[in-house]
């Protein structure tokens, strides 16, 4: 168990770095500085400029720099937030993202693994459809179409639910924003559920419990949740990574003040050092999540394991 | 499976599940009037009218689906919004068609330690988050079309890599390629003119699979501001246009949000029965 969660680790790493050196030269190819846009400087100043941030260095240098302040949580100043670093506003940023990300999530697999189980313990009935029929609907509308509908039938029309997550303080802001951000995965878990609980309902050993008179309830419980939730488990790698893309939008709809609205912002006003923390920071969270779920689905499943 | 029975399949297929049908048919029912319909509009998508603003859809003036706060007319821009999503996603697939199809054959038909290391590579690439590379790209470069197109192509090939490897791997134990390798035609030929040829099938879903996901990706990418820029539009741009006017011009917002949902729907439903009918273990049920 040990050798296989290193072995995974060392796989971690280097995808970890690979992103990292990707996004860098990406932002170092860029054509032009990151300042030319504003006035035209004397050459002194632009100088004494690229000299403050370390743009008159050559690029490896310029990288082990880089490499060197993300290992200790340095990932250099904004360059247009002035005073302020990019880990500040990541930091400042970070707790209400996690807590958006992992009410959305908690909900998508409460929801979508009890969705699927009904469904599948009802094939074909008129549930199974309308679950089903809701789920494909889930899957084939985007987060940033399902947020703005969201808000103009329960705050603009109803007038039920506060439209912006920072005008309002009650809990109640957090509804919006974590369903638009589940709804999405509820489906497609649901999808995954529903088949993976159809397969294990039908294999020689859940016949057996019912022939010594097991009722489906207990067997369920009991004997198929744990083997039909595998595929859900491995789906989680995928799903985080979902999650994370629809907050960046989620959050700028409602008005989220979190790293992907900071992200957005930084994106259109080409905050290059800003854009590029994030993304290593995404990138890290993303890997580092991966890295769990892989262990826990070897720890679950020891097929996996000796493989 | 042969392209014969595959045809015949996909037929009885078509002929037994209206779905299929349903979906198709308003497919092509959009991209239809897509084209067609600013032709016989009196407007042009980029005209502005300060005297015409936040009008509701109305057939007066053939205003079909209102205008936007710049006056502009909304049927058109949105038609020409289902244009450019099309295409986008069209040509994006076809590029991740070409890689996915590419990588996969050789990693499938050269096996060994070089197909253990692709698809290590592969398994590597799906932990990546692409998408915020992608937007990075987007920012770090001027937004052209061309860098669009082979993004969202490059992140989608990874799926059709795995399933074309594995459709590899059946097809070179086949006795055409034992002839080939016997009358001395080379690798690269055998895979590219005799193993991939009958990939057809498989990848035909796929890239209809394919398509709805580069659709999401363009969409995404256009809603954040950093695709395809104005005056040009797409469905994700209309509809990032509409969040800001909703309290007033709701029709601003569920137009383009409706076609794109409806779009990705019948995208979807179609890869998912026409997965059913390439797939074997179907016939067991």
């Amino acid at each position: 168990m040990l050798r296989f969660a290193l072995l995974r680790l060392l796989w971690a790493i280097p995808t970890l770095l690979l992103v990292i050196v990707l996004a860098f030269l990406m932002v170092h190819a860029a054509p032009g500085g990151p300042f030319d846009a504003e006035r035209s400087l004397p050459p002194e100043i632009e100088a004494n400029i690229a000299e403050f941030y370390h743009l008159d260095e050559p690029l490896p240098q310029q990288f082990t720099r880089y490499l060197k302040g993300i290992l200790k949580g340095d990932f250099g100043p904004s360059y247009r937030y002035r005073d302020y670093t990019v880990a500040e506003l990541i930091g400042g940023a970070i707790l209400i993202s996690l807590k958006l990300g992992a009410l959305a999530m908690a909900l998508a697999i409460i929801i979508g693994v009890c969705a699927g189980t009904l469904a599948a313990q009802r094939r074909n009935s008129l549930l199974d459809r309308m679950t089903m029929a809701f789920a494909m609907t889930g899957i084939s509308v985007p987060v940033f179409v399902i947020a703005p509908l969201l808000i103009l039938f329960f705050a603009v029309q109803l007038r039920w639910l506060p439209a912006s997550f920072s005008g309002s303080t009650s809990g109640w802001r957090f509804l919006l924003p974590v369903i638009a951000l589940a709804l999405p995965q509820i489906a497609y878990i649901a999808r995954l559920m529903r088949a993976s609980m159809i397969d294990v309902l039908g294999s020689d050993y859940i016949r057996t419990a019912r022939a010594q008179g097991l009722g489906t309830a207990a067997i369920i419980r009991h004997h198929a949740m744990k083997p039909a939730m595998l595929p859900v488990l491995s789906y989680m790698g995928p799903a985080i990574a979902a999650v994370l893309t629809g907050s960046v939008v989620v959050e700028e709809i409602f008005g989220v003040p979190g790293v992907g609205q900071f992200f957005i912002r930084g994106a259109l006003n080409r905050d290059y050092t800003l854009v590029l923390g994030i993304v290593i920071f995404y990138a890290t969270l993303v890997i580092t999540l991966n890295f769990i779920v892989d262990v826990l689905y070897g720890f679950v499943d020891p097929r996996i394991r000796h493989r | 499976m042969n392209a014969g029975v595959l045809a015949s399949r996909f037929t009885a297929e078509l002929r037994r599940s209206r779905s299929i049908r349903i979906c198709g048919g308003t497919l092509i029912a959009i991209a239809v009037v897509s084209l067609i319909g600013p032709w016989i509009s009196p407007h042009s998508y980029l005209t502005t009218d300060f005297d015409g603003r936040f009008i509701k859809p109305t057939v007066e003036a053939f205003h079909l689906f209102g205008t936007d706060d710049l006056g502009r007319d909304l049927f058109v821009r949105t038609l020409m919004g289902v244009q450019v999503t099309l295409l986008v996603a069209v040509v994006a697939s076809i590029v991740s068609l070409v890689i996915g199809v590419a990588y996969g054959a050789v990693a499938g038909y050269v096996g060994g330690r070089v197909d253990a290391v692709m698809m290590r590579i592969v398994d590597a690439l799906y932990a990546l988050p692409f998408i915020f590379l992608v937007i990075l790209l987007m920012v770090v470069f001027k937004r052209n079309f061309l860098l669009i197109f082979v993004a969202i192509g490059a992140i989608n090939w990874l799926d059709m890599a795995r399933i074309v490897r594995g459709q590899t791997i059946s097809l070179k134990q086949r006795e055409f390629v034992d002839a080939a390798k016997l009358i001395g035609v080379s690798t690269w030929r055998i895979i590219f003119r005799h193993i991939t040829p009958n990939l057809l099938g498989v990848v035909v879903v796929y890239v209809t699979l394919t398509i709805p996901q580069a659709i999401l990706v363009e969409s995404f990418l256009s809603f954040l501001g950093l695709g395809v820029q104005e005056p040009q539009t797409s469905l994700g741009a209309l509809v990032n246009g509409g969040v800001g006017q909703m309290e007033q011009a709701s029709w601003m917002l569920l137009i383009p949000a409706v076609l794109l949902a409806v779009i990705l729907f019948c995208f979807n439903f179609l890869g998912d029965g026409l997965r059913d009918v390439f797939d074997p273990r179907r016939e067991s049920r």
